[in-house]
């Protein structure tokens, strides 16, 4: 299976809105007498209620030398609370069908919670003291540390979590976002239950907290249901002070030598903030590139005309503190350097030239027609809406997002491409064997997997 | 499947499941058949005004002649190049300009093609499906260059993972004498010799009507779909079938261990797989008892209480046409070495033999498979791919409607039969082993 690094912000940039006429959706905003606000989207038709939240910050709160705090909070939360211990706890999610996640993500702490209707109560005050008083007892934390470092040690062998490492690891360096997410062996070594708690402390404030909720659920149920899980929370998280990265290595080829049949190739530059005016151009730029259709020039260039991967990718990633535009995929050793040297021309072309009229029309119609396709279960929903607050938006720009992509012109699209696509700027990772190819750096394991050495 | 989309069909494939009240149907699906014979299954879901249209053709890699092996996934690739009405690989284009996506998949027992739309655009996709069950053409150029795209497919999801490797090995050796002992991407030397005519041959002989199941699921009734239905795939006329007997698989009278040494494994894993019948709701019951959640039998036990594991599971999947496979799993705690891993596993399996499971165990793991069912109703395709995988392994609908009543009459008995037909079989299972290989010295590289 593909590891999916995309967020759910990022998701919903791929797809996009429906008919001008109808509302997409109709999202319901409130405020919870506690004051937290809360996006929700009514829907009896099923007995199930879906529930997003996120608090700013995520790995940011990792410390430097200790990465992996966030991530063994994120499994150690469902892992006992109050008097509940961890089989206990485990034991009221599996025997009432009660399905609860946590991730730490680069810029916020996720949690995911989906129940039936007529467990729900049981449901949201499990969720309550995850949050509010998590145990990590010794035991809990013992057995999670070594299924994360077990889960470290098979992503080694894995050449595409090689790729993506080796990629946010070199372009990222000096900044937090070049950490790695689940830590390393010695940050496992070393984290202790008052660094998790700590985290908790920190993080989990309301200041920082965004709610949204869909299914079978009205508006006073879930206020009650919110204020009843988060209020008891501190009103404010610890604050941060983080900075914006610059990428590192322009220009440059970096190679992790791997023993496959394939390499992994990642290339990156540069891309664009979500509230850039020209977003909605370069989602449209970026689906004409490689935004999963056979027609996109990537995927027609390296597969339909030539065979030379099974598939290729370009993704907008909008972080609080970087922009990223980046292609991947994985190709025969012998074929890298051909493929390198398309994707340059296609950039290249990109900037020099831009799309045809046509083309501009057949990706705005993808774009604008597909929204509801991501919008047809109740966790979906929540997960929409929950990305559309983090980024800013408000509750009806669901509904007018069509008008904003099919706004953009020929001319939006060629102002954008030549700003983002600059072949100086390409920083280029390979992991495998590559044949004929000019390595500038030469890596002997992938960066941020371990401490550095004291000085 | 033709490409890795964004969104995970077989994560949807591990957690099927029932019901309601148990009297009740799940999914309420209509059905009627065509006069040329396709079946068609409508699961209406109003919630969004978006469809699922999906073509399951009962032709799967188990159905390839020896020497041919891939040509079922090779020719699911193809099916995207083009006929007279839709040339040039525009299938999916169109597809794309409706505001949908499209994709397909083959498995061991069936091939399938599917496009989710706004319902508006229903007809097109339709219309679509139908002129490529009979009106493919192929260049000689498209064919080379797909030939190429699967071969990288190839070294991308089985080459490159050496887990990957291992389990076309261990599945080889469970299959003896029968078909899914073959890898469905097919081994490399084969797939390179595949031509135009191979799949041609197969798509002539196997893509009918009478050979398929239409499942349409979301905004859409029987009665509106019914002429749409008619009217496009009803004149294409039904032909004669091959035989699809299979061999039989030969009896596993040997105790096999299969193990693998590779740098790239980073921690030991140690399976054992049974060859098991297929269809059993006791089963897939037991394998939840024993290694379905964090309160399993075998997470207690191995993981919590004895610390032996960081990870343990037991699958059984249910939907297949031929034998399928009971299967359990572990990776060691550092410092524990895989055969006393092994030992404690086997114990486990030897008290389920001599005291059976607890009626808390079986009433919990009835209530989550019970809960699931609920939340596949909150989904579009989830219903879809249910009722395709199973009626493309040849069970039909009521087995489908009616698993949920079937899963609430389950007694601790039967529970104690299906663990005694796949512990006592006759056929010996197959024990795997994965270990990390230390690294040869790697070309030699420096860090600037």
């Amino acid at each position: 299976m593909i590891r999916t690094l995309f967020t759910c912000a990022f998701i919903f940039m791929m797809t996009a809105p429906a008919m001008a006429a109808q509302k997409v959706l109709d999202i319901k905003t409130f405020q919870t007498p506690a004051g937290i606000t809360v996006w929700l989207v009514e829907d009896h038709s099923v007995p199930v209620v879906s529930l997003n939240f996120s608090f700013e910050g995520g790995l940011a709160y990792d410390p430097a030398d200790k990465p992996g705090v966030a991530r063994l909070v994120s499994i150690l939360l469902d892992e006992g609370a109050e008097n509940l211990g961890s089989q206990d706890f485990q034991e009221k999610l599996s025997n009432n069908a009660i399905s609860l996640g946590f991730t730490a993500g680069r810029d916020a702490f996720f949690g995911e919670l989906r129940t039936l209707r007529d467990n729900r109560d049981l449901a949201f005050d499990l969720l309550r003291m995850a949050l509010a008083s998590p145990r990590f007892d010794a035991d809990a934390i013992e057995r999670m540390k070594n299924a994360n470092v077990a889960q470290i040690q098979r992503d080694q062998g894995d050449p595409s979590w090689l790729s993506a490492r080796t990629f946010n690891g070199m372009l990222f360096e000096g900044h937090g976002y070049s950490q790695p997410g689940y830590g390393h062996l010695a940050s496992m070594a070393s984290i202790t239950r008052k660094d998790l708690l700590a985290f908790t402390q920190a993080q989990f404030g309301r200041d920082v907290l965004k709610v949204s909720i869909a299914g079978d659920v009205t508006q006073a149920e879930a206020s009650a249901l919110i204020d009843k899980t988060f209020a008891s929370l501190p009103e404010k998280a610890t604050k941060l002070e983080t900075v914006d990265a610059t990428l590192q290595y322009p220009g440059k080829t970096i190679l992790l030598p791997l023993d496959t049949p394939q390499t992994y190739i990642a290339v990156g530059a540069p891309g664009i903030r979500r509230d850039d005016k020209d977003w909605h151009s370069a989602v449209v730029m970026n689906f004409i590139m490689g935004g999963g259709d056979f027609d996109a020039w990537l995927m027609h260039e390296i597969r339909e005309k030539r065979g030379l991967t099974y598939g290729v990718y370009s993704s907008l990633q909008s972080m609080k503190h970087a922009a990223l535009l980046q292609v991947s995929l994985s190709s025969s050793n012998e074929n890298v350097e051909q493929v390198l040297s398309i994707i340059r021309e296609q950039w290249k072309k990109m900037a020099d030239k831009g799309p045809s009229e046509q083309e501009l029309k057949n990706a705005k119609a993808y774009l604008t027609g597909s929204l509801m396709l991501e919008l047809t279960s109740t966790g979906d929903i929540a997960q929409v809406l929950n990305g559309l607050q983090r980024d800013g938006m408000d509750a009806d720009y669901i509904n007018r997002r069509n008008d904003m992509l099919n706004a953009v012109t020929l001319n939006d699209i060629k102002r954008i491409a030549k700003r983002l696509f600059k072949a100086a700027d390409l920083t280029t990772v390979l992991v495998g064997k590559p044949e004929n190819i000019k390595v500038d750096i030469l890596l002997d394991q992938p960066p941020g997997m371990a401490l550095p050495a004291a000085k | 499947m033709r490409f890795i989309g964004y969104l995970s069909l077989l994560a949807f494939f591990m957690t099927l499941s029932p019901a309601f009240a148990a009297s009740e149907k799940m999914f309420n699906a209509e059905t009627f058949t065509l006069g040329n014979g396709l079946k068609v299954i409508v699961i209406p879901n109003h919630r969004a005004p978006v469809v699922t249209h999906m073509m399951w053709y009962k032709f799967g890699a188990a159905d390839e002649q020896p020497g041919k092996s891939g040509v079922a996934h090779f020719l699911e690739h193809l099916m995207f190049k083009g006929t007279p009405s839709v040339p040039d690989g525009q299938f999916s284009r169109i597809v794309k300009r409706l505001g949908g996506n499209d994709n397909a998949f083959t498995t061991q027992d069936y091939t399938t093609y599917y496009q989710n739309v706004p319902r508006a655009q229903l007809e097109t996709v339709i219309r679509m499906e139908a002129d490529r069950m009979k009106n493919l053409t192929l260049r000689e150029e498209e064919v080379a260059s797909e030939r190429q795209v699967i071969i990288e497919e190839r070294r991308q999801r089985i080459d490159n993972q050496p887990q990957a490797k291992f389990q076309e090995q261990l599945m080889s050796a469970l299959y003896v004498n029968h078909p899914y002992g073959l890898p469905v991407i097919g081994w490399l030397h084969e797939m390179r010799t595949l031509t135009r005519e191979d799949a041609f041959d197969y798509y002539n002989e196997w893509y009918a009507p009478n050979n398929a199941i239409l499942i349409v699921s979301g905004d859409v009734t029987a009665a509106t779909l019914k002429p749409l239905a008619e009217k496009y795939y009803g004149p294409i006329p039904a032909q004669t079938l091959p035989d699809r007997t299979r061999t039989r698989p030969a009896p596993i009278v040997a105790s096999q261990r299969l193990m693998l040494e590779d740098p790239r494994i980073g921690q030991p894993v140690i399976m054992k797989v049974w060859r098991v019948p297929r269809g059993s709701d006791a089963m897939q019951i037991l394998a939840e008892i024993l290694g379905g959640t964090s309160t399993s039998r075998f997470y207690k036990s191995l993981v919590v209480n004895k610390k032996l594991a960081v990870s343990v599971g037991a699958s059984y999947d249910p939907l297949s046409l031929n034998d399928t496979t009971f299967t359990i799993y572990a990776t060691p705690t550092p410092g524990t070495s895989p055969s006393a891993l092994e030992a404690a596993l086997g114990q486990e399996i030897v008290n389920v033999m001599a005291q059976g499971v607890t009626l808390e165990e079986l009433n919990s793991a009835k209530g989550r498979i019970s809960a699931s069912m609920t939340y596949y109703l909150d989904s579009l395709q989830g219903p879809a791919i249910l009722f395709g995988r199973a009626l493309g392994s040849g069970f039909s609908v009521d087995y489908v409607e009616n698993r949920p009543a079937r899963i609430e009459r389950l007694t601790i008995d039967d529970i104690s039969h299906a663990a005694a037909t796949i512990f006592q079989s006759e056929d010996m299972p197959v024990a795997g082993l994965l270990l990390p290989q230390e690294k040869p010295a790697e070309g030699k590289g420096e860090k600037k």
